[in-house]
């Protein structure tokens, strides 16, 4: 081979002294990167993921992990990254697959916002004493109300008001299927958000039957694949939700590899066991937004008007006003994902190049939401990178009304972001389907992590807002002025609405 | 966006509005009550021989008389008259729709083949980009467009459509993302002319605009379809392709199908898609263009919005949906859904 | 024995949500029959419907007839909209004229049997799974992309009384599973990407046989000639067929 080897990407290192062959690195790496051979212990780095399972298992703290541990010639333009995928390339001819979200390094527009306090004129709350309401419709409201006096003197509304969803806490997760992940993983998803008073999503894989007790904190995906898709499941779920695209890549559609299609996840998805599960890139009953309109008011009709009907799309450069056409139809809210956002595999041409960050379609959606008077009729939900409370916030002040979480629910879970959720390998029992490596996933303790995380921020959240003077999650939404840009340029703060520190 | 529903009577016996806003109204589906419009062919037979400019001015007390200044420096007014209309609770009225009939002193545009088109196009172009608070929305001879944000059947009602009688009637119903509630917006969109209704979206609209503004177009309508009316004009008009050669070029053959063409009709699609490259609309479209003579409708090449033809061997319709032809003719004899990138076209007898 | 219980619907200009309410109305009260009269643009008649009932509809009804359809028998004397049958699960659909763009989209079980003719994407990303195994019978023709990304099932295409091409390009492209059989021969440039010529085996020529003869029974045809002639199979080369194109990061 004329090309030779690529440097390591990892290097692997034990503490002879520290180590004492307990082998449990042996056993916990799924990837094969250490092996016994006769009582020693061989390392094998370029099998490394970097996903920390060893690490974690060690008693001795032995193992430790060196991130290119070879160095190219510096150069700023051809750093290894892109000198490594040309060889790839041209070894392999193929489309370079990539896990997880935008590994790009552009910078993060949420850690260049900073959040407001209380001093003198008016005074902060205390969250701990005082009430503080994070509670949460998610739902199509009606512009105005019409009122009727009854004989008796009531007043009677006589809109009749959409069913809207009730969160506790402006916090879901996101829709991450079962085959994308494991059913341990989503088990435990659905018994946080069960337990703290949210939602999670299904994904476009349908719903498994030990998701049944947790289907009214569930919101089932209608994905262009209808994987799972029957009239039963429709009913079954709190709401529904068109996904049109995700912001790891947009504009295309994705595919569960044959080898994870597992009995069980054929049953679910309701597909051959061992074929592609094939979502292809738009829904072909959707090629226009009148069509989309169709498709939700179907949904509707097939269940009676009884549900919320949420609709998915990739933050996209047009993305204003791709939500001002969802918000025309009958949709109760639309969903949208930041460039950032996670997934099991994408084109890496695709995860690193496409759509934009989430700060920026939040606020641009919601500006041209309320410059169509309609912003209150529909629910913004944002996704796409939410690392943290702060994040949540400020997504809030930019406008969403709350937040769909992935990744960080599935790093309470265990993950390392190591980013090889497409190899079906993962040793924390998330991304995989390989029976011995789900069972490491225990579902209650999964549970109990992700729904300490929610409480967690749910928490920040309220102090937070307590600090800010704000007892009412309502009056954080969309407030700009709770917010200012800390070297941001003026195109962006246009786009933003936020004015700069110190104005 | 939207749903589109068009007409030609190939004897040229004139249809009143009501059919169509019966037709249209039956796709009420499609649309979002925030755009609709007609245009009908044959309604001025008085002035057959003047542009009938179809003005919205904002106001008249700021606007026009920047207008009247203009066309009296191109040409004369034959005659003017605010477009009727009768008030409807559910639109809301924001502009004062104007007519001009009006005939250019064709000796004032020199070096050009077509002077009184170009100083149409001329003035059109300076009126739209140049003088706030007026625009102009139609600008044909014996033929207007009708066009407001509101439902299909408010609009028609704003203006009473059913006391106009032409004999090629496009309409359109909107679902707008971008311009919701702008009367301009609103299809049919039209200069000279040809008038143009689209269902869709053109995902190549950044380079048709780029072709069309380098030569000699100006965009103002803050939307995809314009491009589609002014590719028609610089295409028909200017380069002389007939419709067939128009819809080759917006919509060409895939070039597997070209390669196994006989060598005189792959020589021809092959020098239309190299010259007419910039013209190559992609993106999800049904579209229905008008001219005096008959309309043309034809779909993106892998057919991505839906297009019903019904044929009575007079009259010719072209639809979103078939039911909409139903509404009008329950009874049609021919009905079909064409080919992708395939014209429909329906000429008047002469 | 079943009582004939048969109801009858005026759907002259009601909507689809009124139309559906009283056709579930009609099947609460037990109704083995609907007759719906008058349809014009409807969409969306009998989405969601469970039951064990016949519906005969006559008109053009609109979009989606029959989506996420569970159960019903539905006669159409009139042409479809577009996509009839959308992810229908069971039941069937009968149509005495042709239907739109995507027809059967993402059907995932019953039947569908267009006397005429289909448009664009006929049979678009089917799918089997257990019992459930749709099927799509088209008398005479079918646009591009006949069975896009379909992944099981069976598209029959009788191209009756047609010269060929009846079809279009891309025909099966991206398939995965399921089988397209098409009367005649075809050559290659009609067909799509992972498709696969295969021979037509016992199981399968009985089944087309069956569909053919229940076809030629709705539309009161003799099948004899149909049954002579000879049929082209096409399923997928791989149940995998993106499988090749990516390399790991």
């Amino acid at each position: 081979m004329s090309l030779g080897s690529v440097p390591l990407r990892y290097k692997v290192d034990i503490d002879r002294e520290q180590c004492m062959r307990c082998m449990r690195c042996v056993d916990n790496c799924s990837y094969g990167a250490f092996r016994n051979e006769e009582g020693k212990l061989i390392v094998n780095s370029r099998k490394c993921t970097a996903c920390h399972r060893c690490i974690s298992m060690c008693p001795r703290d032995a193992i430790s992990l060196k991130d290119r541990p070879v160095d190219y010639r510096a150069h700023p333009l051809w750093t290894s990254e892109a000198r490594e995928d040309i060889i790839n390339q041209s070894r392999t001819g193929k489309i370079v697959l990539a896990g997880m979200g935008n590994a790009k390094d552009f910078p993060s527009i949420f850690d260049r916002l900073v959040l407001d306090a209380c001093q003198v004129t008016n005074p902060s709350i205390d969250p701990l004493r005082e009430p503080m309401e994070l509670k949460t419709h998610i739902g199509k409201k009606p512009s105005r109300l019409e009122f009727e006096e009854t004989v008796d003197g009531d007043i009677k509304v006589l809109n009749e008001i959409a069913p809207n969803l009730e969160l506790q806490t402006p916090i879901m997760i996101g829709h991450m299927s079962y085959g994308a992940i494991s059913l341990n993983a989503q088990r435990s998803i659905a018994q946080a958000v069960a337990k703290v008073g949210t939602f999670m999503g299904t994904g476009e894989g349908g719903l498994h039957e030990s998701i049944y007790p947790y289907q009214d904190n569930t919101i089932v995906q209608v994905a262009s694949g209808r994987f799972g898709v029957d009239i039963n499941y429709l009913e079954r779920g709190a709401a529904i939700e068109i996904k049109i695209g995700q912001g790891a890549k947009p504009g295309i559609g994705g595919h569960l590899p044959g080898e994870k299609v597992c009995s069980d996840i054929s049953c679910t998805r309701m597909i051959p066991y061992g074929s592609d599960a094939i979502s292809p890139a738009p829904h072909h009953d959707i090629y226009s937004i009148e069509d989309l309109a169709q498709l939700v008011r179907g949904l509707k009709e097939a269940t009676e008007w009884k549900k919320p009907v949420f609709v998915k799309v990739a933050a996209v450069h047009n993305v204003a006003a791709i939500a001002a056409g969802i918000a025309r139809s009958k949709a109760d809210a639309v969903v949208i994902d930041g460039f950032r956002g996670g997934t099991g595999a994408a084109p890496k041409v695709f995860r690193d190049n496409v759509g934009i960050p989430i700060e920026a379609a939040i606020a641009s959606v919601d500006k041209k939401l309320n410059e169509q008077g309609i912003r209150n009729e529909i629910s913004i939900i944002a996704s796409g990178g939410i690392r943290n409370s702060a994040d949540i916030a400020k997504s809030i002040a930019l406008g969403a009304d709350a937040v769909y979480i992935g990744t960080a629910a599935l790093i309470a879970m265990g993950c390392r972001v190591c980013g090889n959720c497409y190899r079906g390998l993962c040793p924390w029992g998330i991304a995989t389907q390989r029976e011995d490596l789900v069972d490491r996933l225990d579902i209650d303790s999964g549970a109990q992590q992700v729904a300490n995380l929610i409480n967690a921020w749910t928490y920040e959240l309220s102090e937070l807002m307590g600090a800010a003077g704000i007892n009412s999650i309502e009056s954080l939404r969309g407030n700009r002025e709770r917010l200012r840009a800390y070297m941001l340029d003026e195109g962006m703060l246009n786009v933003l609405q936020v004015k700069p520190v110190g104005a | 966006m939207c749903g589109i529903f068009s007409v030609i009577d190939r004897n040229m016996t004139r249809m009143d509005g009501s059919s169509i806003k019966a037709a249209l109204s039956s796709m009420d589906e499609r649309g979002s009550g925030e755009g609709a419009g007609y245009v009908a062919y044959g309604i001025y037979p008085d002035f057959p021989d003047c542009y009938a400019l179809h003005i919205f001015f904002d106001n008249i007390v700021d606007h026009k008389s920047k207008v009247d200044e203009l066309l009296s420096k191109w040409g004369v007014i034959i005659h003017q008259e605010e477009i009727p209309t009768y008030e409807q609770p559910s639109l809301k009225r924001q502009h004062i729709p104007w007519r001009y009939f009006f005939k250019p002193y064709k000796d004032l545009m020199v070096g050009s083949l077509t002077p009184e088109e170009d100083i149409i196009i001329k003035t059109v172009m300076d009126i739209n980009s140049g003088i706030d608070g007026a625009l102009v929305f139609s600008s044909g001879k014996n033929m207007g467009v009708f066009k407001a944000a509101g439902w299909p059947e408010d609009v028609a009602n704003f203006y009473r459509i059913e006391d106009y009688r032409g004999y090629i009637w496009l309409a359109h119903n909107r679902y707008p993302t971008n311009t919701p509630g702008w009367w301009g917006g609103a299809h049919p969109f039209n200069l000279l002319n040809w008038s143009v209704v689209h269902n869709g979206e053109i995902t190549s609209y950044g380079t048709n605009r780029q072709y069309v503004e380098s030569n000699g177009y100006k965009c103002t309508m803050h939307t995809d379809t314009e491009v589609v009316a002014y590719l028609f004009d610089y295409l028909g008009r200017r380069h002389k392709l007939t419709e067939e050669l128009i819809v080759k070029a917006l919509a060409p053959p895939f070039w597997d199908e070209i390669d196994s063409m006989p060598l005189s009709k792959s020589e021809l699609n092959r020098a239309i898609r190299l010259i007419y490259g910039p013209a190559l609309m992609n993106g999800p479209f049904g579209i229905v263009v008008a001219q005096s003579d008959g309309i043309v409708g034809f779909t993106d090449r892998i057919k991505l919005r839906p297009l019903v033809v019904g044929d009575d061997g007079t009259k010719l319709y072209i639809s979103s949906e078939e039911a909409a032809i139903r509404r009008v003719d329950p009874n049609i004899g021919e009905i079909y859904m064409p080919k992708a990138g395939e014209p429909v076209i329906g000429r008047v007898v002469k | 024995m079943k009582l004939d219980n048969k109801i009858a619907i005026d759907a002259n200009d009601i909507h689809y949500t009124q139309l559906n309410k009283l056709i579930r109305k009609a099947v609460a009260e037990k109704a083995t029959d609907i007759v719906i009269k008058n349809v014009l643009g409807q969409r969306f008649i009998a989405s969601g419907l469970r039951a064990e009932i016949n519906i005969d509809i006559y008109g053009v009804p609109g979009g989606d007839l029959g989506m996420f359809m569970n159960g019903p028998i539905c006669n159409i004397y009139g042409n479809c909209e577009h996509a009839p049958g959308n992810t229908m699960d069971y039941g069937k659909i009968i149509v005495h004229g042709s239907t739109g763009d995507a027809s059967a989209h993402s059907m995932r079980g019953g039947e569908m049997y267009v006397r005429d003719r289909i448009g664009y994407r006929g049979g678009i990303h089917m799918k089997e799974y257990d019992q459930k195994k749709p099927t799509l019978v088209v008398g005479k023709s079918a646009d591009d992309f006949l069975g896009e990304y379909m992944a099981g099932g069976l598209i029959l295409l009788l191209g009756i009384g047609q010269e060929a091409p009846f079809y279009g390009r891309g025909i099966g492209s991206g398939i995965h599973g399921g089988r397209i059989v098409i009367r005649g021969e075809i050559e290659d440039k009609y067909l799509g990407l992972g498709v696969k010529r295969l021979d037509m085996d016992t199981s399968l020529l009985n089944e087309v046989q069956s569909r053919i003869k229940e076809y030629c029974n709705y539309f009161n045809l003799d099948a004899t000639k149909l049954l002579d002639e000879n049929y082209t199979v096409l399923g997928p080369a791989s149940s995998r067929p993106f499988a090749g194109k990516y390399t790991w990061e």
